[in-house]
């Protein structure tokens, strides 16, 4: 029933509030390009009808999205995506990155390691390559 | 205007006092959950708000009105045992209750019951699922169109649909026509994801009152040895210890110090640590 072109999961028990968790996911879509300029983020009515959270989260969520730049609220109307996060290195799946993100993937499921272990794995090569006092 | 004052609020029963110099403001379109243990003091004060139990000391003001021995107009209260009549339909008691308030709209009730499929308006209320009844009596509750919606306990007894279809209905009236709410639960994991102001309330006092995202910024858990507690500085909350291990709740905490590690507390992390101090407070006076 949303009209607006993407959906959130809330996840209850990640321990990340439900904010944050929207505003990640709609800065995720954005990366990807599922989200581009001018596309209207959903009410918060809809929000509501499909996950029953509450809509000053949502509004909040899209306030911390207006403040970042990305998103402009426009009375009467809706909350709007103002600008593109999505890059050639993100966007679509032909994506060079990704695709040797993919590859990388297929060799460590062909070596037998698990999903922990590529979380890991990342994670690790991640950190070294970002250090988390580096990070925004 | 501020849906719900309560200055220096107190209620006595005999000897034992139910809620003790309570003093809080609740801002407007918020959800707050109104939460602490068991005979805490949330049903005296959700009570006193409606106007059905008159305070022993202090005032309680809805939208800058004192309550005296009324509901506010622009009030709904919904008792714990959700006073239906058993024996009515759904249908004769939307319009017993439309008759009782002049402020009414029908259609509102009407649309509230829609969000729940097959709420037959024929059936009497008393062969109705608990989570029916509470459905219908929240959606009466609506039909007085209030600007601030007291919920007492709505959630206890469900089951986890009907739990789910209640909030459904909570949040979308909150949507529609920016309600404050307030609900009560001795079940925190109830309320944590659909409130965003909280007032925690034990031993007949306010031990907490704010947006929940605040509070929890405000708030730090340090883990380090036991040897060097002095050497973490803020407000401490409570704390537990082992030989070798510390583990504190602090608020507005300095930096970290070197030893320590230090993590944001979790919504029940925090609630338990204000518990357990209130406990130990409490243990001391008796």
């Amino acid at each position: 029933m949303l009209t607006g072109v993407i959906e959130f999961r809330i996840d209850r028990h990640s321990g990340v509030s439900t904010y944050v968790q929207i505003v990640q996911q709609v800065k995720q879509a954005m990366r990807l390009g599922l989200l581009a300029p001018g596309d209207r983020l959903p009410s918060a009515r809809e929000v509501v009808d499909a996950t029953a959270v509450n809509p000053n989260t949502v509004l909040k969520a899209y306030r911390e999205l207006e403040r970042e730049g990305l998103a402009q609220g426009r009375r009467g109307l809706g909350t709007f995506i103002t600008k593109s996060l999505a890059s050639e290195a993100t966007a679509g799946d032909d994506a060079p990155l990704r695709k040797e993100l993919g590859r990388w993937m297929g060799h460590a499921r062909e070596g037998g390691l698990v999903v922990e272990d590529v979380d890991a794995l990342y994670s690790a090569v991640r950190d070294e390559h970002y250090p988390a006092e580096e990070r925004s | 205007m501020t849906p719900l004052t309560a200055t220096a609020v107190g209620k006595r029963y005999g000897r034992r006092w139910a809620v003790r110099d309570c003093t809080f403001s609740l801002p407007e379109g918020k959800v707050v959950a109104l939460v602490g243990p068991n005979g805490a003091g949330k049903s005296t004060l959700l009570r006193m708000a409606a106007g059905l139990v008159r305070p022993t000391t202090g005032e309680l003001r809805a939208f800058d009105t004192p309550v005296r021995g009324r509901i506010h107009p622009d009030v709904s209260f919904l008792a714990q045992d959700r006073p239906l009549h058993g024996h009515l339909t759904v249908r004769e008691m939307i319009r017993l209750v439309a008759a009782l308030n002049d402020r009414w709209s029908t259609d509102r009730v009407e649309e509230m019951l829609a969000l729940q499929a097959g709420v037959d308006r024929d059936a009497t209320i008393r062969t109705l699922s608990a989570g029916t009844r509470t459905q219908v009596a929240i959606a009466l509750a609506l039909g007085r169109l209030p600007r601030l919606l007291l919920l007492d306990e709505p959630l206890s007894d469900l089951d986890p649909l009907a739990r789910d279809e209640t909030l459904r209905i909570i949040m979308a009236e909150v949507a529609d026509r920016g309600t404050t709410v307030v609900m009560s639960s001795h079940l925190l994991a109830d309320l944590r994801e659909v409130c965003d102001h909280m007032l925690l309330i034990d031993d007949g006092q306010v031990q907490i009152d704010g947006d929940i995202d605040d509070v929890l910024a405000r708030h730090r858990i340090l883990v380090g040895p036991a040897a060097d507690e002095t050497a973490v500085q803020g407000a401490l909350v409570s704390a537990t210890r082992t030989p070798r291990q510390t583990t504190m709740l602090v608020r507005d905490p300095q930096p970290t110090p070197h030893g320590w590690t230090g993590t944001e507390p979790d919504l029940e992390s925090l609630v338990m640590g204000y518990l357990r101090a209130a406990r130990d407070r409490s243990a001391r006076r008796d």
